[in-house]
């Protein structure tokens, strides 16, 4: 089915989401939409499934135009969208799901359960999903809830389907499987629109690319620009991808952790005899499939889990029992993985968040009051130093891009002294300028003399970032490998192999 | 956390179930992880501090929301309130038999009694215009602050707790505790003026600090929910003073049979305002210092600062070094202090000629609508707190007067509480545009990974 829409424009009060926008997407075809966060993209879809109306244009699908008055409408004519955030009953079987909203019933009301499983299997064989139609969704790792997803929208003869975002809580290794979806489903005659702000994803798979900046298409790209192309389409100027960053000037020994073990509170060995040591003005890059101890890792350098054994020691100092407070006033800069459960309090102004983990004494506090001239002007210095686009210093911070949360996130951390910085997952969730902004300051700050230990699961970011890289497997350590070795080595030794040539650097 | 070894016994195991499962993917490479969704990330990162529930949301906004919510919710109740007036009114009973007849009756009926309701609210708890002189009418209004007094106190109490994350329903308990601490250092010794009355203000302080952070220290120490620990001490409470007043030698008037305290003596009692001729006494002075104080504690300091942080997110909280737990217990220590000032202003104030097990007169419980109505904001409450005390007041003059029953204030009250804890229909009612729609920001789901068996 093909799938046009011409000049559709949407307002929010003074505010234009969509500008006069121009998309055709033909059959079988994958078109990427392509832009930063904050873009239109998601207003520009909403349009097309008939949650919102268009103050301007319209929507043709097979060159018919359509009237959309919600999304049962959309759904009807062929749209199918899966979101970014699943529209999934936890409690209720696949099949249950995917019946969801059109039920069909035998004689007396009783719902016809069967029929919604052999429509499941039918369409899971066909494109080889390999869902059970009566597993609980509950049950389910997210890869294969979202294929739920597909199945439902497939099961009502969806000819165009929206993923919107569907990588954001994807692992590697499910992005691929979804990319092998998409292909499958693109042969079989299915349109696709894919809305991403990953680059490396957009290359891989689309067929066409819209690029829109600030509600506007700004161009189209083919797959085979580059990813500084494309990027530099999306923020409107030109953007480093890779940070410039020059031969780390090495310390003595810093961050020195011997046979670490953490327990985690359901009893399970989550990151097992590890044992590492990052130098002075080093980056030590933590590579690994989510899930393999990373996160456990990096909490109990900040004394996060309570039941760890070995040793934790920062320039001789031990501090493997120590409580957060102490290990962060002994100098340790911690960007937490999921900056709106552990690094940020959403309803906090930007400068309260910026006194979060100092609320105990100098600078901000004397006597048990706050001082509050100086917090404000520190507020003041760092959101211009870092960048933070906000109406104020007495914004909520829970209003502010992801970016610009992170920016705020590591202003407060940076603006310590530090003898060793944390940062895990330093970027995800935020916009492609950012992450040049936030990658810059995370060298500048090895370069100043702090270790530096960075957990990611983007191998763009560990190959930005790394002098050396650690991947993890299960709760150990596969092997530490200089920062420039190739990706396919990586990527076996995340799936567990041990590299053959030696794992010292 | 008792032992994290045993999940089974604890709340953590039941209360994640997809943690722990294992998860093949079929088919797919040996490295494939499984993933579940960061609530259980939280909960299994740090079993510690409790996550946000939907009912901690949900009363979290109920506690904070707008204060425009509140002033609109008082409006309507009170012309719900009217309504019921109008209804319960026998000439506007009568006149509406023959309302198609002339309807002019009924209006006029209505009006009169539903104004006539309200005159009298009105004259018993701020002035009083049929008194002669200005001493004389304006008593209503130093009755509607002494009746205030309490429900300020516990207001506070109430809303500080709420701003730390915790629903304080202890109020009845830590009342009666901090009066029978009082009371009986009020009756049972003999000190000099002034003295005494500290030291019996200071007793029960600490009286309601220590039975409020009994509750404190359970949930820091075991994770007991707050809210059944503080309904429980109430029972406990209660039945404790209450056997106290019945046994000689504890807090039952000697050579007397009642279940009821000796009167206070004179050195102990709070000095009247105003004079003799009004009731209002000097608790009030130290209620608006208390409301300073919570004001300063909340906005200024660095111990209020680490208590909002705890309220809005307790897991930020802890990874920014601040111990969650101890803020807990101080939190409830000084929430009990606020309720315990309410109960000590009771019998020091108030009820002088000695006290029951009813002394607290029900506002632990009215402190909760106070603290909501006052969106727990210091001055919210304060104003909030004045608002009952002139339901209080007023009540009995409207019945006294207008013969109106004094459930219709109870009901007015109760009103007021309701549509606070429905925004969306007074917003609805009112034609207020939803703040949540437009400043909605979808939240990224972290995949979030499982152990490595």
């Amino acid at each position: 089915m093909k799938l046009e829409l011409r000049g559709i424009t949407k307002r929010f009060g003074s505010l234009v989401a969509n500008d006069h926008i121009d998309l055709t997407v033909e059959a079988g075809e994958i078109h990427c939409l392509l832009g930063e966060n904050g873009a239109g993209k998601s207003t520009l879809m909403n349009v097309l499934y008939g949650l919102y109306q268009a103050d301007e244009g319209e929507v043709l699908l097979d060159d018919e135009v359509q009237h959309f008055a919600g999304p049962g409408d959309a759904m009807a004519a062929g749209i199918g969208m899966v979101h970014q955030h699943f529209m999934l009953i936890p409690v209720f079987t696949v099949a249950e799901n995917v019946m969801l909203g059109h039920e069909s019933t035998k004689a007396g009301g009783i719902l016809d359960l069967a029929s919604a499983r052999a429509k499941v299997r039918e369409i899971s064989d066909r494109f080889g999903f390999d869902v059970d139609p009566d597993a609980l969704v509950d049950d389910l790792p997210v890869g294969v809830q979202q294929r739920v997803e597909i199945i439902k929208a497939l099961s009502r003869d969806a000819r165009v389907l929206v993923f919107d975002e569907p990588t954001a809580v994807l692992t590697p290794q499910e992005t691929d499987e979804l990319m092998g979806i998409m292909r499958q489903l693109k042969e079989s005659g299915t349109s696709i629109v894919f809305i991403t702000h990953k680059l490396r994803e957009v290359r891989e798979v689309a067929d066409r690319i819209t690029v829109i900046r600030l509600g506007k298409v700004v161009g189209e790209a083919s797959p085979t620009a580059s990813n500084a192309e494309l990027a530099s389409l999306m923020v409107g100027r030109a953007v480093e991808l890779t940070v410039h960053k020059d031969e780390p000037n090495l310390g003595e020994a810093a961050l020195v952790v011997e046979g670490l073990t953490v327990i985690d509170p359901i009893g399970q060995l989550v990151v097992n005899d590890v044992s590492f040591t990052v130098r002075r003005g080093e980056i030590l890059a933590v590579a690994g499939v989510q899930g393999n101890g990373q996160t456990e890792l990096t909490e109990a350098l900040l004394g996060l889990q309570p039941r760890i054994t070995g040793s934790i020691a920062i320039d001789g100092i031990e501090l493997s029992s120590a409580s957060p407070r102490r290990i962060l006033d002994a100098g340790v800069g911690f960007v937490p993985e999921d900056r709106n459960e552990d690094g940020l309090v959403g309803e906090f102004t930007i400068t309260e968040n910026l006194m979060l983990d100092r609320s105990n004494g100098a600078p901000f506090v004397r006597a048990g009051n706050i001082q509050r001239a100086a917090l404000e002007q520190f507020a003041r210095e760092k959101v211009s130093e870092f960048d933070v686009r906000t109406q104020g210093i007495d914004s909520k911070v829970r209003q502010l891009s992801g970016g610009n949360q992170q920016k705020v996130v590591l202003a407060r951390e940076l603006s310590r002294d530090l003898r060793l910085l944390v940062a895990a997952q330093p970027t995800r969730g935020v916009d492609v300028g950012s992450i040049e902004f936030i990658h810059k300051r995370i060298v500048e700050t090895r370069d100043s003399g702090v270790p530096v230990v960075v957990v990611s699961t983007e191998l763009d970011e560990v190959a930005a970032l790394a002098d050396r890289i650690m991947v993890m497997y299960r709760g150990r350590i596969v092997g530490i490998v200089p920062g420039d070795t190739p990706r396919e080595v990586l990527g076996l030794m995340m799936a567990g192999e041990v590299p053959t040539e030696g794992a010292a650097a | 956390m008792s032992d994290p070894r045993e999940p089974a016994s604890g709340g953590a195991d039941s209360r994640e179930p997809d943690a722990d499962v294992a998860i093949e993917e079929p088919g797919s490479v040996a490295a494939t992880s499984t993933t579940t969704t960061t609530t259980a990330a939280a909960r299994a990162a740090a079993p510690e501090v409790e996550p946000p529930s939907r009912w901690h949301t949900m009363l979290h906004q109920i506690a904070t929301g707008n204060a425009i919510i509140s002033v609109l919710a008082v409006i309507l109740a009170l012309i719900v309130g009217a309504i019921m007036i109008a209804f319960t009114d026998e000439n506007v009973q009568k006149a509406s038999v023959y309302f198609f007849a002339r309807p002019g009756d009924t209006v006029v009926a209505v009006w009169q009694s539903v104004s006539g309701a309200y005159t009298a609210l009105f004259q018993g708890s701020v002035y009083n215009f049929n008194r002669d002189t200005f001493a004389a009418g304006i008593r209503p209004l130093t009755e509607t602050l002494t009746f205030a007094t309490p429900l300020i106190a516990g207001g506070l109490g109430v809303g500080l707790a709420f701003r730390v994350g915790m629903f304080n329903i202890g109020g009845r308990g830590q009342m009666l505790i901090a009066a029978s601490v009082a009371g009986w250092i009020g009756f049972g010794f003999d000190l000099p003026w002034g003295l005494h009355m500290l030291v019996a203000l200071i007793g029960g302080l600490l009286g309601g600090a220590l039975w409020a952070g009994i509750a404190g220290l359970l949930k820091a120490r075991t994770g007991a929910h707050e809210v059944i620990v503080t309904i429980m001490l109430n029972y406990v409470a209660f039945y404790l003073v209450s056997w106290m007043l019945r046994t000689p030698g504890l807090l039952q008037a000697p050579g007397s049979s009642n279940p009821k305290t000796p009167a206070m003596k004179e050195t102990a009692i709070f000095p009247a305002l105003l004079g003799p001729q009004y009731n209002l006494h000097f608790g009030f002075i130290l209620v608006v210092g208390a409301t300073v104080l919570v004001w300063w504690i909340l906005s200024r300091s660095s111990l209020g600062f680490k208590f909002r942080a705890v309220g809005e997110n307790p897991n930020a909280a802890r990874v920014a070094g601040i111990n969650v737990k101890s803020m807990y217990v101080y939190a409830m220590l000084i929430a009990g202090a606020l309720l315990g000032l309410a109960g000590v202003s009771q019998v020091l104030g108030t009820v002088t000629t000695g006290f029951t097990a009813g002394i607290d007169a029900g506002i632990g419980f009215d402190a909760i609508t106070v603290a909501l109505l006052g969106r727990s904001t210091p001055w919210g409450i304060f104003v909030a707190g004045i608002l009952f005390g002139a339901f209080k007041a007023g009540g009995f003059s409207m019945q006294a007067a207008e013969g109106v029953p004094v459930e219709i204030v109870l009901v007015v009250q109760s009103l007021i509480v309701l549509f606070i804890a429905a925004p969306p229909l007074v917003r609805t009612i009112f034609r207020l545009p939803d703040p949540s729609r437009a400043a909605k920001r979808p939240r990224p789901i972290v995949t979030k990974e499982v152990k490595a068996k």
